[in-house]
């Protein structure tokens, strides 16, 4: 019965990817968006209520928890037209890792879990919510690059896509890492305390992890700008997709 | 009640007959009040007189003693619907030079206010605003730029986002490098400098910038995020090793010169974006296409507006007609109470408040219908139709 709450949140980030790609009906692209999140949340409240631990403890319940905080994330600029392309990548991969998170059985509810221990839970969800911030980050230095081609190409109808500003995305893009590198750090020193705790060995999520981390902080420290900024986020991201994909099978 | 326009716009009249009819804001007050309930709307692209009157012989004589020549072949006459369209079309800029333009809707206002117009040009006028209005915000008609000086601004802010705080440099004198500095600084740039071979300071006192020399154009690369080149100098003026070679904001260049001013090896440049006067020109010929997509759907709104009008003024036709059959039936009430004796204060009030709850009730379907008919045309039949059946001219 719980599951069934899967179903109205994929309906609402289909229509959502579907929507945002024409301007004309960007507007119900947002509405899907609000609509997908809010049957998620009933979802995971749903789950959480069912499920004796931390219910998103697999590999496929991570995803679940990943694709509403990337979905979460995205909302805070989701409601502008401006950002319909932004809309453009980002619901598209929601609805392929929220479509392999139900596949992986991680939309159950009443699941048995392993996480009970308070250190792994703020672990993984401190170090989802980071990485769906730099998952958004990564969209938005896309979206910079993109628009930065199309300007240094003088593309005559680079008015009629009404894109948000280049000077716009780059702060952006920094703010999103400034608020998801302390929660990778948070993410990483709660991992870190478990492991001293319980002992075990340093794997290669977890070094890539680390790597992750110094180039976001690198990131942050240097500050670089323009297409040298972008190109850094976009690095970053492929650690990212690296640890979430990847190694994911050797740290779970 | 009649609506009527005559006028002549830039559609049928040269500019030089269009100066002739203009006339100053005053003067088109002036005019309004001595051809009675008029508005006048007098702009660069057209003279029109509305009117709720007969008087359009009036106003034609008019528009004549303006142009001092007669004006049948040119000068439109539109009535009802007709003139209402044209002016919902006006103020939604579609009959405008470039569509959708932003002007001619405070125009309107302008011409509104200063008439003080009767209630069929109030309400048509009130209805125009609205059409202006929400064209403007339901379509994108205005949004994009229609020439090379508001191109390139739009530009700058594709790249900067808001201008508040951007410094601009200005290369050279020439009248499109003037009038895209102007259009930077209204959207919140600050012209920082001019640069001209001679130093010459019009141009810098306008925009209270400092005046500088060519050669010292590089010096000035590192403070200012817009560089505008309109000199008449034989080759470039700023060249890619003026750049300052580790600059962390972008660079944005507009080059409106012929011959160019700005060497295009700064295009390579990271954080450098360089547009000459073709790539702004492709720029508005794109928007333009744009902005008569959005026209289309405009031309929608003005519809479903056309069509509220019509209605409204159709019902017009029958509203003299239902004020009669309800002023008879509240006679014929207030005659039936009156012989009405020995009632308590709180009897007569409940027998007053039942009878009018009857006739409010059995003239509610006449009145509806009547409104019905009047907007499906043959309202003015109906209306006689209860004039006659319940006597309502025999007094």
């Amino acid at each position: 019965m719980v599951e069934a709450l899967f179903w109205p949140a994929l309906l609402g980030y289909g229509e959502a990817a579907l929507a945002y790609s024409s301007p004309r009906f960007a507007w119900l692209g947002t509405w899907g968006v609000r609509i997908g999140w809010l049957a998620q949340t009933a979802l995971l409240a749903a789950q959480a209520a069912h499920s004796d631990g931390f219910p998103w403890g697999t590999f496929a319940g991570s995803l679940n928890l990943f694709v509403w905080l990337v979905v979460g994330t995205y909302l805070i600029w989701g409601c502008r037209p401006r950002y319909r392309l932004l809309g453009l990548s980002v619901m598209p991969l929601a609805v392929l890792l929220f479509v392999v998170a139900r596949v992986g059985g991680g939309t159950r509810a009443g699941e048995r879990s392993h996480y009970g221990n308070l250190f792994l839970v703020l672990h993984v969800g401190f170090v989802l919510a980071a990485f769906a911030g730099f998952t958004l980050a990564a969209a938005l230095a896309g979206l910079y690059l993109w628009e930065d081609r199309r300007l240094k190409r003088r593309a005559a109808d680079i008015l009629a896509l009404r894109l948000p500003s280049l000077v716009t995305l780059e702060r952006l893009t920094l703010r999103t890492v400034a608020v998801a590198l302390p929660l990778l750090t948070l993410g990483l020193a709660a991992g870190f305390v478990r492991l001293a705790q319980r002992g075990g060995g340093f794997d290669a999520l977890m070094a890539i992890t680390v790597v992750t981390w110094l180039v976001y902080g690198g990131f942050l420290a240097v500050r670089p700008t323009g297409r040298r900024g972008a190109h850094v986020a976009l690095l970053g991201f492929a650690l990212v997709i690296l640890v979430r994909v990847a190694l994911a099978g050797s740290h779970f | 009640m009649r609506l009527s326009l005559v006028g002549l716009s830039h559609r049928v009249a040269p500019v030089e007959l269009r100066e002739r009819v203009s006339v100053p804001p005053a003067r088109a007050a002036e005019l309004a009040r001595e051809l009675g309930d008029a508005v006048c709307l007098s702009t660069c692209y057209r003279t029109e007189l509305y009117l709720a009157n007969e008087e359009v012989d009036r106003a034609v004589s008019t528009l004549e003693e303006l142009a001092r020549e007669p004006l049948s072949s040119v000068v439109y006459r539109l009535h009802d619907e007709a003139a209402a369209v044209h002016l919902f079309r006006v103020a939604a800029g579609l009959d405008s030079l470039v569509p959708g333009e932003g002007e001619i809707l405070g125009q309107v206002r302008a011409a509104y206010d200063a008439a003080h117009p009767g209630p069929l040009l109030d309400r048509v006028f009130r209805q125009a605003l609205q059409i202006g209005k929400r064209v403007r915000t339901e379509t994108p008609i205005a949004e994009s730029p229609a020439s090379v000086p508001a191109a390139a601004a739009a530009l700058a802010q594709q790249v900067f986002g808001d201008l508040r705080g951007r410094r601009v440099l200005l290369v050279g004198a020439g009248r499109m490098g003037e009038a895209a500095a102007a259009n930077l600084s209204t959207r919140g740039a600050t012209i920082a400098y001019v640069a001209n071979r001679s130093g010459a300071t019009r141009l810098a006192d306008r925009f209270g910038a400092t005046s500088i020399r060519l050669d010292a154009i590089a010096g000035a690369l590192g403070d200012v995020d817009v560089v505008l080149a309109s000199t008449s100098a034989p080759g470039a003026v700023v060249h890619a090793s003026d750049v300052p070679a580790h600059h962390r904001k972008p660079l944005f260049f507009v080059d409106i010169a012929v011959p160019r001013d700005v060497e295009p090896a700064v295009q390579e440049l990271d954080g450098c974006y360089l547009y000459d006067v073709d790539d702004l020109e492709a720029v508005v010929a794109q928007t333009m296409s744009g902005r008569r997509e959005a026209a289309a759907r405009a031309e929608e709104l003005v519809a479903e507006e056309a069509e509220r009008f019509r209605e409204w003024h159709a019902s017009l036709d029958v509203v003299p007609a239902i004020a009669s059959l309800r002023a008879r039936a509240e006679e014929i009430r207030s005659a039936e109470l009156a012989k009405l004796a020995g009632l308590t204060d709180r009897e007569r009030r409940t027998v007053e408040s039942v009878t009018a709850q009857v006739v409010n009730k059995l003239l509610h379907l006449p009145t509806v219908r009547m409104k019905e008919a009047a907007a499906a045309t043959d309202g003015a039949a109906y209306a006689d139709v209860v004039r006659h059946l319940f006597g309502l001219d025999e007094d």
